[in-house]
């Protein structure tokens, strides 16, 4: 048995495919296609969660995306578990553990359900009231409970182990909602052989056709003509049909975003399977045929469990095969009720009595319940529910007063009409415009290439429906190129929905304290809104945010047109006066996971390495981020903390030798007969007279005069250069050139490519460096005479070819062996195994850093920061004085930059000689200045330098080229260090050693 | 996400391909290191930010690398027209020509 | 110096494999190529000397037809722009130095690898992380162009129906190559 209320022969569920979940610890049997809510109901299980703020008892509402209530926890195994899940939305596995939220200590007995009891003070706007005073209690006592008690479901405590995919999709023609309507669309756009994508929410085709019994189409029963449908239109090579595919948001030009439930109704999904896919939809033409929503009756105590939309009984009799009850009352203000009624009576299921809040109802539903011999009680009310965990009656008045009756029910449906589904073309940025004969918000003019079809549009005739959605189908399809093609569908039986009430009903009005909920999820009733327009909020977007109606994670698919209504009454304005918030994206909530999609993980970020990388790994690197790039830090040696790995770095390099690998520069080939003119331009140095094979350090400027970014460039022919820039600057400053190139030098005959991964590069340095990369090199002459300090050689190293240039960014002398990358890991091992018999090491990045700080040679974006100029910087002499332009010529003209008082870069160093300054330390000159202290500059680089056996550091410091030998105090939160102001070179300040 | 339309492929393409560069129209001045601090300040610092019709530089980045303009309405974040670098400013037609289909 | 002891070479992915029932993700053998920038004046001399003719329309290739150059192709990436690839690994730079005219030839053999995506799922596993509309009519045999995957630039180039090649950065290899993998373990054709 798959629960008592299972009707034989109703529903479409095959009874042999039984599945079996838990529910908070209770095991039920299941169908096939069951979805949790449909499976509990046919156990008898109508409660099903408690809701948000005053913890009351609640069942299920509806019997899909729209529901607010039935939220729980689905656990498949410990690392996924997802709260917030819908009930109605969830199809049952076998093995599927599902529990309610929001309750403690169980759902049937919760503590928090004395809110319920004090909900006189909950009233809206209570939290922005109540914790105002005093001050202090926010942070320490207020804040700390409401976080504990905020919040719905519980958020999985380890890492997702699902994985997640992603699709970009192109079509001529999507088509949201797979009802009679969409489908009707998609036939006739296919036909015409336009590219279609028709997706759905549910797990199949057919929109209301599922539970809409009276209908047929095309001489068959609606359900069956759907299934047909959909499997015509997924057998054809144009057509993509999805479902269980929820189009979650509309975005500019057609751009719609869908999320595919892949994975969640299987009891044992491949591990291959992604959990979802995003799919990322441009669709030429997008047809939204995405149906309506049946709105519940706002009445006094209308959230008991066992309280529904008649639709969602309906769809639970006639798709799942379940009765919602046994003694089942109807409470409605529009026609759609009665089908149910009837359906349910057909099935057996005893119907109390309907109770149509109008005089009259629809032609021929009278003689209908008199046949079925059902009691209707048109121009009556419910004006009260009562039942704890389930609805055990119904209270009935005559509008206008009278005696009240009673009826005893365990289930009550209802209807106050349908709101078409406006939320995707609203999205896409349409205005909806309210329709004053049928009471209700319509799409108006498509922004889009769009087209609204069937209830979504206000068209509530069946064939009318059909008629407009295959003219759409048509139009869309012609609109992209193709031919028209004609398609007939004929439907009929259906019932005609229009009308219902917005607001609320009887016994629930301004004069009644009564709680009649509008918002279920948020708890928000229909005295809360009127109690927002007491207090002053006039606007629909301020009663929202005061009351919290609508702001829930069902977005007020059932509760923002009653709150209007209400608004609008209590206002004395009409609803199109007071006006509709915007919905936005997303229509349902998306897991970050597919959003993420394949972004987590090793592909959150690349991580480029450079060929020397494996290397690196084997020899016990430590590895620092730079950007993207994994670039090799220090190796410490067996017992060396980094502070002994880079000292002992430090010094080899300056005794013996070191290996750096520098393949993470940028570089760039500036390649034809225009080439050092347009580097005159990118430089402040002059690059004409530069000769082939030699090597100049250049600085790049923005226009306003601030240093960009600076790299050693070598001529490689008269109309070559192999320009090198920061790592971190490669990508930007190949930017930058190419902006000037193309919008302001276009005339001059030079091209860039940027070549930063052609060449690997091993940086050889110190006083063996030559010594190591002799015996390896061919054609070229290494002698100092021959190849000096900053020149470049082609020629073959290891058998391949290089290009080797003569510089050093550590003082030594040394060389930069650039080869093709798939070479660099072979020769890397040649060099080292000239290297390491030698003496010398292998260093990294914060050796380099040190090295080079003992030279004084800054790391722009570390020594300089946006705002500094080369004169601020002490590199005046590399601006070439005879130019008629380069980029940042006119800006280093600007009064503030010639100005005295700006910062110059100049060495700091510790009176005492163990003291290493923090970077980014501020310098003052009177360290007993109260606070704020006149702050003169601050700390930009600072090392321990074995070398110099004594901390170095460098700063930008206001004058401070011409304060050489002052004390200054860089103070810290305990005590003030004495530094003095020296040059920027700390070792070998002849230079010398380059020439070695 | 959008879709531009690059002068030099003559096809819409992601916006994703695409960097925004500023606003169009800007040249370098020429005696740039004649022209007095306003006129610079003028140049370098000063962007008009119009509500409405704007004149833009895009560079298709990740695409065929070229920078082109572009008129694009920054209420409606539609683009009107987009145009090779180098290229006048082009005569627009007067209002409502970009209530459907932008980027085309 | 021994000249025998000619230093290997090593790519990025030597020995990856990946891939499912509907495609195949692999690393391609070394090639040589080179990125050719060039004024209209140099197009039909490169064309000569490189013997394949360089494309002038956007997003197209051309394969050579030469029986010398026959593993030749040259893809137009923008309007004065080429990437040109031989899979034989011919001295793509000493033939281009022939040529008459303004042009730019840059050797970046080593700057880009490339892995082939092929199968039926190839195009789908593809816009997992590819933006542009890939569909045959509007990316056909031949097409290629420079755009994105995932989060890293790649050179796309449609070779047959369902074989693509994915050109990158010798550095993003890694990246390129695992987000193929991922993408294609259950491609939705």
């Amino acid at each position: 048995m798959s629960g008592a209320n299972r009707i034989a022969g109703a529903g479409r569920l095959t009874p042999a495919k039984k599945v079996r979940f838990s529910f908070d610890g209770e095991i039920y049997t299941a169908l096939e296609g069951d979805t949790l809510a449909s499976a509990l109901l046919a156990n008898g299980v109508h409660l099903m969660g408690r809701s948000f703020k005053y913890h009351r008892p609640r069942g299920v509402l509806g019997a899909g995306a729209e529901e607010p209530n039935a939220l729980m926890g689905i656990e498949r195994d410990a690392s996924r578990q997802q709260p917030n899940v819908r009930a109605t939305v969830q199809e049952v596995f076998e093995g599927m553990t599902a529990v309610s939220q929001n309750r403690w200590p169980s759902l049937a007995f919760d503590v928090g359900s004395v809110n319920n009891l004090l909900s006189p003070i909950f009233a809206a706007g209570f939290y922005y009231k109540t914790f105002m005073w005093p001050k202090i209690a926010w942070e320490k006592l207020y804040e700390p409970i409401i976080r504990g008690a905020a919040g719905l479901g519980v958020a999985p405590a380890s890492a997702d182990t699902d994985h997640y995919s992603s699709r970009y999709l192109h079509a001529d023609v999507l088509i949201v909602g797979g009802g009679v309507s969409g489908l009707s669309a998609a036939l006739a756009a296919a036909k015409t052989g336009a590219s279609v994508i028709l997706c759905d929410e549910q797990a199949q085709m057919g929109g209301a056709l599922s539970y809409e019994s009276g209908v047929s189409v095309d001489g068959v029963s609606g359900f069956d003509w759907a299934s047909n449908a959909a499997a015509q239109l997924a057998a054809l090579d144009n057509v993509r049909v999805l479902t269980r595919t929820t189009a979650f948001g509309y975005y500019a030009q057609n751009f719609v975003g869908l999320v595919e439930r892949v994975t969640d109704h299987l009891a044992d999904p491949r591990a291959d399977m992604p959990r979802e896919r995003l799919w990322q939809v441009r669709a030429r033409q997008v047809i939204l045929a995405t149906g309506s929503i049946e709105r519940h009756m706002v009445f006094a105590n209308n959230d008991r469990p066992g309280i529904m939309l008649s639709s969602a009984a309906r769809i639970y009799l006639n798709q799942y095969g379940v009765a919602v009850g046994t003694k089942v009352g109807v409470y409605t203000a529009n026609d759609s009720a009665y089908e149910t009624a009837f359906d349910l009576k057909r099935a057996g299921v005893s119907v109390e009595a309907i109770v149509d809040c109008r005089d009259n109802p629809g032609e021929g539903l009278l003689s209908t319940a008199a046949d079925l011999g059902i009691q209707v009680l048109t121009g009556h009310s419910v004006v009260d529910t009562k039942g704890a965990r389930r609805v055990s009656s119904m209270i009935v008045e005559r509008n206008g007063g009278g005696a009240r009756q009673t009826f005893a029910v365990d289930a009550l449906i209802m209807s106050a009409g349908w709101t078409p589904s406006v939320h995707l073309y609203s999205q896409s940025r349409g205005k909806v415009v309210w329709d004053d004969g049928t009471q209700r918000f319509l799409p108006g003019e498509c922004p889009q290439d769009c087209a609204s079809v069937g209830a979504c549009n206000g068209t509530d005739a069946l064939q009318a429906s059909i008629d407009e959605a295959i003219a759409a189908g048509v139009q869309a399809a012609v609109d992209c190129g193709k031919k028209p093609a004609s398609t007939v569908i004929t439907g009929e039986g259906a019932g005609d929905w229009t009308g219902g009430m917005a607001g609320s009903a009887a016994g629930a009005g301004a004069d009644t304290t009564v709680k009649a909920f509008v918002d279920f999820q948020n708890d928000v009733t229909a005295k809360d809104i009127r109690l927002a327009v007491r207090e002053g909020m006039h606007s629909i977007e301020h009663v929202k945010r005061f009351t919290t109606n609508g702001m829930a994670s069902d977005q007020g698919k059932t509760s923002n047109i009653h709150g209007l209504a209400i608004a609008a009454e209590a206002l004395n304005r009409e609803i199109p006066q007071v006006g509709l918030t915007t919905f936005r994206a997303p229509y349902t909530p998306v897991t970050f996971g597919s959003i993420v999609n394949h972004g987590r993980g090793g592909l959150f970020d690349p991580a480029r390495k450079t060929p020397f990388h494996d290397w690196e790994e084997r020899h016990g690197a430590v590895f620092e981020d730079v950007g993207q790039w994994k670039r090799a830090w220090y190796y410490p040696r067996v017992g060396e903390d980094m502070h002994a790995a880079v000292n002992r770095e430090c010094r080899t390099v300056r005794e013996s030798a070191g290996l750096f690998d520098a393949s993470t520069l940028g570089k760039i080939e500036v390649v034809g007969p225009d080439a050092a003119q347009f580097l005159d331009l990118m430089y402040t140095n002059g690059w004409s007279k530069l000769k082939p094979g030699r090597c100049k350090y250049g600085i790049m400027l923005r226009e306003d005069g601030f240093i960009y970014d600076d790299g050693v460039v070598a001529r490689i022919a008269e109309d070559r250069f192999h320009v090198t820039t920061t790592t971190g600057g490669a990508p930007r400053v190949l930017h930058h050139m190419e902006d000037y190139l193309q919008t302001e030098f276009p005339h001059l005959n030079v091209w860039l490519t940027s070549s930063s991964e052609q060449w690997a590069v091993i940086a050889v340095q110190g006083p063996k460096a030559r010594e190591i990369i002799a015996p390896l090199v061919e054609g070229i002459d290494l002698s100092s005479e021959a190849m000096p300090h900053m020149s470049a050689r082609e020629g073959r190293i290891c058998g391949v070819p290089t290009r080797l240039f003569r510089v050093s960014f550590t003082g030594e002398a040394g060389y930069e062996i650039n080869v093709p990358a798939n070479y660099g890991p072979a020769v890397w091992d040649a060099v080292w195994a000239q290297a390491e018999p030698l003496g010398a090491c292998v260093y990294g990045t914060e050796t380099m850093h040190v090295l080079r700080a003992e030279k004084g040679f800054i790391i722009v974006g570390q020594d300089t920061d946006g705002t500094v100029t080369p004169h601020d910087a002490g590199l005046g002499w590399a601006i070439a004085k005879s130019k008629p332009d380069y980029v940042g010529i006119r800006g280093l003209m600007r009064p503030d930059l010639m100005a005295d008082g700006r910062k110059q870069l100049i060495g700091l160093k510790t009176k005492d000689p163990n003291t290493v300054l923090e970077e980014g330390a501020q310098i003052v000159a009177d360290p007993n200045q109260p606070v704020p202290m006149t702050m003169l500059g601050h700390v930009t680089s600072s090392y321990w330098s074995q070398n110099c056996g004594r901390s170095i550091a460098m700063a930008l410091l206001v004058d401070g080229r011409a304060k050489m030998g002052q004390t200054f105090y860089v103070p810290m939160p305990d005590h003030t260090i004495e530094v003095e102001v020296s040059s920027t070179v700390f070792f070998d300040e002849k230079g010398e050693r380059v020439n070695g | 996400m959008l879709l531009i339309h690059c002068p030099y492929c003559n096809e819409e393409r992601p916006e994703l391909e695409f960097r925004h560069a500023g606003e169009a129209h800007i040249a370098r001045p020429t005696n740039i290191t004649a022209i007095s601090d306003e006129e610079f300040t003028q140049f370098f610092f000063l962007r008009d930010n119009p509500k409405g019709i704007a004149f833009e530089r895009w560079r298709h980045m990740h695409g065929c690398g070229r920078f082109f303009n572009a008129v694009r309405d920054t209420v409606t974040d539609k683009f009107v027209t987009t145009y090779e670098a180098g290229q006048p400013r082009p005569d627009l037609p007067a209002g409502g020509e970009n209530e459907k289909g932008a980027g085309k | 110096m021994a000249k025998a002891t000619m230093a290997a070479a090593t790519g990025p992915l030597d020995g990856q494999v990946a891939g499912s029932a509907l495609v195949s993700i692999k690393p391609m053998e070394p090639a040589s190529r080179l990125a050719i920038r060039a004024r209209p004046d140099a197009i039909a001399s490169l064309s000569k000397v490189l013997g394949v003719k360089l494309p002038q329309a956007p997003k197209t290739s051309a394969q050579s037809t030469a029986a010398k150059s026959r593993q030749r192709v040259a893809l137009w990436l923008g309007p004065d722009e080429w990437l040109v690839i031989d899979d034989g690994n011919a001295d793509l730079m000493g033939i281009c130095a022939k040529a008459k005219g303004l042009y730019s030839a840059v050797d970046v053999s080593h700057r880009n690898t490339s892995v082939l995506v092929s199968g039926k799922g190839a195009e789908a596993t593809i816009s997992a992380g590819c933006p542009q509309n890939l569909s045959l009519d509007v990316f056909p045999v031949g097409a290629c162009a420079r755009t994105l995957l995932g989060k890293t630039e790649v050179v796309l180039y449609r070779v047959e129906e369902d074989v693509f090649r994915v050109e990158c950065w010798r550095s993003f290899s890694t990246y390129v190559f695992a987000f193929l993998a991922e993408a294609g373990q259950s491609p939705m054709i």
